[in-house]
């Protein structure tokens, strides 16, 4: 089977892999570039666990092909904190508990990252339909919710 | 998932030509929403896939001649933060938009909605109650058609092997006009629909409705467009007379399947229901469409 070169750029560092087509983004992270923060829940764009942001538009990445982020720019949970500094959505999802089991999380992260990138001061209702693409077993919601408004407002106060 | 090759022309000859070649053992690729699922469940083994989105016009909306042209594979999210085409086409917007969470959105396409051929494919309905016509590139060049020709039953399509979706024309609005699409349920988010129901309508000056389009998904093996529910509305006010018109059409059009999501009756009945609530819809915002 032929591979394609693929280069792309991840958390702002130009990247150039070798890739099968029918890999997706998801398995490439994962097990080429080891970058396993994005996790395989579904496999079926139902669960969030996999989100990535490509070129600015929050997506999963179990849903794209490796070779289709030729020449875009791809954000992972990796790229997120600066150094040992943390996001204030992760240090936010800390503080308020947001989290059990951890599976779901980095997909929860980076697709409230996607949601105040675009809107710095969603409502309640806004965050809940922006992350029913996110699905966790383990909180019920409250708290992921709590901790992403919570993160806007501090954001919001910088 | 196993498949031999991936290819992404740069123009939509160069696509047709690959198609051609391919001689049927190809996918196009569009967002993928749909098609990688089922490249991973085994349920399509292609031998190519086609990603189209480097053909030039395949994404993007523009304004011409009063109307608008959506590329096929223009993400729902773009479609939704289009000020232009959500103040003339809302109810084409709303549906794209009911499709799947932010994530899908980011990638879903209306080209690929309606290639995909599902019966309940949300934003079928409501390109077909507002006219919506598609262009088709091929072998043998390019033709215009109604978007209700394209599926002809479950996952399947009229297009030939060569051919593929390049973009859709919404026509003019002209005023006091308006659309609307509703689907049903049993949850606010995520889900696919019992029934849909697209509604597109035009007022006179004194609210008499003067054209109306009325199209359903969901309750046959294609999205339906329903002649005798727009007849039941048109040259009457909004009144229970026309309601109740557009509801007994709407149940007559229906030939659902039972399953999980509803059984034949419970479709039937809902049809006419939401058809109801998208024409009330429909008819307000036609009122403040000046």
């Amino acid at each position: 089977m032929k591979k394609h070169h693929v280069s792309t750029t991840i958390n702002g560092e130009p990247t150039e892999f070798l890739c099968e087509p029918q890999l997706t983004l998801l398995d490439v992270l994962r097990d080429q570039l080891q970058l396993t923060g994005s996790k395989e829940g579904c496999s079926s764009g139902d669960c969030g666990a996999c989100s990535v942001i490509v070129d600015g538009r929050l997506v999963c990445s179990c849903l794209m092909l490796a070779v289709e982020t030729e020449g875009r720019k791809v954000e992972t949970i990796e790229g997120m904190s600066e150094g040992q500094e943390l996001h204030p959505l992760q240090r936010k999802f800390l503080e308020h508990a947001a989290l059990q089991c951890g599976f779901c999380t980095p997909g929860v992260l980076v697709a409230a990252k996607a949601l105040l990138d675009r809107n710095p001061d969603p409502t309640e209702e806004e965050t809940r339909y922006w992350l029913a693409g996110n699905l966790c077993r383990c909180t019920g919601y409250d708290k992921i919710v709590r901790a992403v408004l919570d993160a806007a407002a501090e954001m919001r106060a910088k | 998932m196993a498949m031999l090759a991936y290819k992404a022309p740069s123009t939509a000859e160069e696509a047709v030509q690959i198609l051609a070649g391919a001689s049927g053992r190809a996918k196009v690729l569009s967002g993928g929403t749909d098609l990688l699922v089922q490249l991973r469940s085994g349920r399509t083994k292609p031998e190519l896939i086609v990603d189209i989105k480097k053909v030039p016009g395949i994404s993007g909306i523009r304004e011409r001649d009063g109307g608008f042209v959506i590329g096929a594979a223009t993400s729902g999210a773009e479609i939704g933060e289009h000020e232009g085409l959500k103040k003339a086409w809302p109810g084409v917007v709303e549906a794209a938009n009911l499709i799947g969470s932010t994530q899908v959105q980011g990638r879903a396409s209306l080209g690929g909605n309606l290639c995909n051929a599902s019966p309940a494919a949300d934003s079928v309905p409501a390109l077909i109650a507002a006219r919506a016509t598609c262009v088709i590139v091929g072998g043998k060049g390019r033709r215009e058609v109604p978007v209700e020709s394209v599926a002809t039953g479950p996952g399947r399509t009229s297009l030939a092997p060569d051919e593929f979706v390049l973009e859709f024309h919404l026509p003019k609005r002209p005023p006091r006009s308006a659309d609307a699409y509703l689907r049903f349920i049993p949850r606010t988010e995520m889900d696919i629909a019992v029934v849909g129901a697209g509604v597109n309508l035009t007022l006179d000056a004194a609210g008499v409705i003067k054209d109306a389009h009325v199209a359903l998904g969901a309750v046959a093996p294609t999205a339906l467009l329903v002649p005798d529910a727009a007849k039941a509305l048109v040259g009457r006010k909004l009144d229970e007379t026309a309601l109740a018109g557009l509801d007994a059409a709407c149940r007559r059009a229906c030939k659902p399947i039972d399953d999980k999501r509803g059984t034949i009756e419970y479709r039937v009945k809902v049809a006419g229901v939401m058809a109801r609530r998208a024409a009330a819809i429909a008819h307000e915002r036609a009122g403040e469409h000046k």
